[in-house]
């Protein structure tokens, strides 16, 4: 009973490497893939508009309220303490490095990897991959490098207006609803926060775009089965991706603000 | 010529095919028969390298295909059509663009000449002005119409066909066998023909190949295939037949 247990775990911490071993190999064929100039501007930028401005509501609300509830908790507790002035600061802070980057990257998460890996996926099991192929064209080229691009660079934009709107959310509920003083907020957001904590966010950024996208793109071209499968393999590239965004999201943390 | 030699194909401890070899000349129509899951398709998959083989060796025109690097490969596959058996007509894009789709990528021709062209392949399948529709407004026949003109871009002089009448009314059936035929005639392509359907067998093949537990057997002519002695032939064909 022992035995299968430990063999079932040593299955499965095999099978987590090989999945990983592969996520890596489709990243260093899509990077070798742009470095050799093997970009399509034109599908590159419907992604973008596809990924970002399409993503833009969700992204710009979610980054609202939960701004919005982040002053509520923060702004009475800081009260209480008197330390009210140094909301705005706190705010600031966390926004800049956490809130906002973790955010875009769940809902980018949720809305795009769900979205790669479903349209990708009926490909495969549509044989519209294959067809690639057979026409001679590299499904690598043609469908994994314009989403690598679009995730990598809509995400930090997402990010910076994530940034804005949350903060402003917070300013919003600081100022007219726990009656904080509105240039103290500004102020103090201005001493506390570094340029580094807005630099380090974007990076952070940049990092769960391309992680993203790598993880729906190879979860889409894995795809087994038929419409079960494509199911299946979207549930699982959400799942994979926000896993990966929230370990990468603690180990950036520690590496550019500890 | 494709010579195929002692080939070989495993999934984990499962052999769709078993150490075969095989001689398909120039011109010719061969039809690759058996029942689902026997490995046909497989056998068309490797002939166009989607995916590697576990052991032998696939030469077309001289050349093993396993050794050929990326930009050489690229050049074979412009020497084959491939016409899928879910047609597999990319269904971002509308007709005329599927069927222009690897002249953008591979050639430097303008979109007037590209435009000529696809509305010539389109017309040798019976389609013209149907370059603005998109796939899904289609039927199962103009679905695969549109993926044999496709398939016919760079003219190939091998054409792969993967269950080109599976599912279609037999109306439908015979346009596609036609349109095979004719193909095969003007363009002197070789042509395999991978299916179960008896009467596409008989009306496109001029040689037949059964595939029976990763193995060939060679049934021979049409003529031959009816007159069968080989009791899995006899068995598969009767059978077909009857349906």
């Amino acid at each position: 009973m022992l035995e299968k247990l430990e063999t079932k775990i040593i299955n499965m911490v095999i099978a987590f490497l090989e999945e990983v071993g592969r996520v890596a190999i489709l990243g260093r064929e899509a990077l070798s893939g742009i470095f050799s100039g093997k970009t399509n501007i034109k599908l590159t930028l419907e992604q973008m508009v596809k990924m970002g401005v399409d993503s833009l509501p969700i992204a710009l609300i979610g980054a609202g309220f939960v701004g919005m509830v982040f002053a509520v908790q923060i702004a009475t507790e800081f009260v209480k303490f008197g330390a009210g002035k140094f909301v705005g600061g706190v705010m600031a802070i966390s926004v800049a490095r956490e809130l906002a980057p973790a955010l875009s990257g769940i809902i980018v998460s949720a809305r795009v990897a769900s979205a790669i890996t479903a349209e990708m996926g009926t490909m495969k099991v549509t044989e519209q991959i294959d067809a690639l192929k057979a026409l001679g064209s590299s499904p690598i080229k043609y469908l994994v490098i314009p989403r690598f691009w679009a995730c990598t660079i809509m995400m930090p934009l997402l990010t910076i207006l994530a940034d804005l709107v949350c903060f402003f959310g917070g300013y919003l509920v600081a100022v007219f609803l726990i009656k904080i003083n509105g240039s103290d907020y500004m102020t103090s957001a201005q001493q506390l926060m570094k340029l580094w904590d807005v630099f380090g966010g974007i990076i952070k950024s940049v990092i769960f775009g391309m992680a993203i996208a790598i993880i729906a793109c190879h979860k889409g071209l894995h795809t087994k089965g038929g419409a079960k499968g494509v199911g299946e393999a979207t549930t699982s590239s959400v799942v994979a991706s926000l896993i990966a965004l929230f370990v990468l999201n603690y180990f950036l943390s520690v590496l550019f603000f500890k | 010529m494709i010579k195929i030699k002692n080939l070989t194909k495993k999934y984990n401890d499962l052999m769709v095919l078993d150490h075969v070899s095989l001689e398909i000349k120039d011109g010719e129509q061969l039809a690759i028969i058996g029942p689902s899951g026997c490995g046909k398709s497989t056998l068309l998959r490797l002939l166009m390298r989607l995916e590697p083989e576990t052991n032998g060796s696939i030469e077309i025109n001289g050349k093993d295909i396993a050794k050929l690097n990326n930009e050489e490969m690229i050049k074979l596959r412009q020497q084959i059509g491939m016409v899928f058996q879910s047609s597999a007509l990319f269904d971002s894009l509308t007709v005329g663009e599927n069927v222009a789709f690897a002249l953008r990528e591979h050639t430097h021709k303008s979109d007037l000449e590209i435009k000529k062209i696809v509305a010539h392949k389109l017309d040798r399948v019976g389609l013209s002005g149907k370059e603005e529709l998109m796939p899904s407004e289609l039927s199962g026949g103009m679905q695969k119409r549109v993926s044999i003109a496709r398939a016919l871009a760079f003219d190939p002089k091998i054409i792969l066909y993967d269950e080109p009448t599976t599912g279609l009314d037999p109306i439908t059936s015979i346009t596609i066998e036609n349109l095979i035929n004719k193909i095969a005639e003007e363009m002197k392509a070789t042509s395999i023909i991978v299916t179960h359907q008896l009467s596409t067998v008989f009306r496109t093949a001029t040689h037949i190949i059964m595939m029976d537990e990763g193995k060939f057997i060679d049934v021979g002519s049409v003529g031959q295939a009816r007159n069968s002695k080989n009791l899995i032939v006899k068995e598969f064909i009767t059978a077909g037949l009857i349906n």
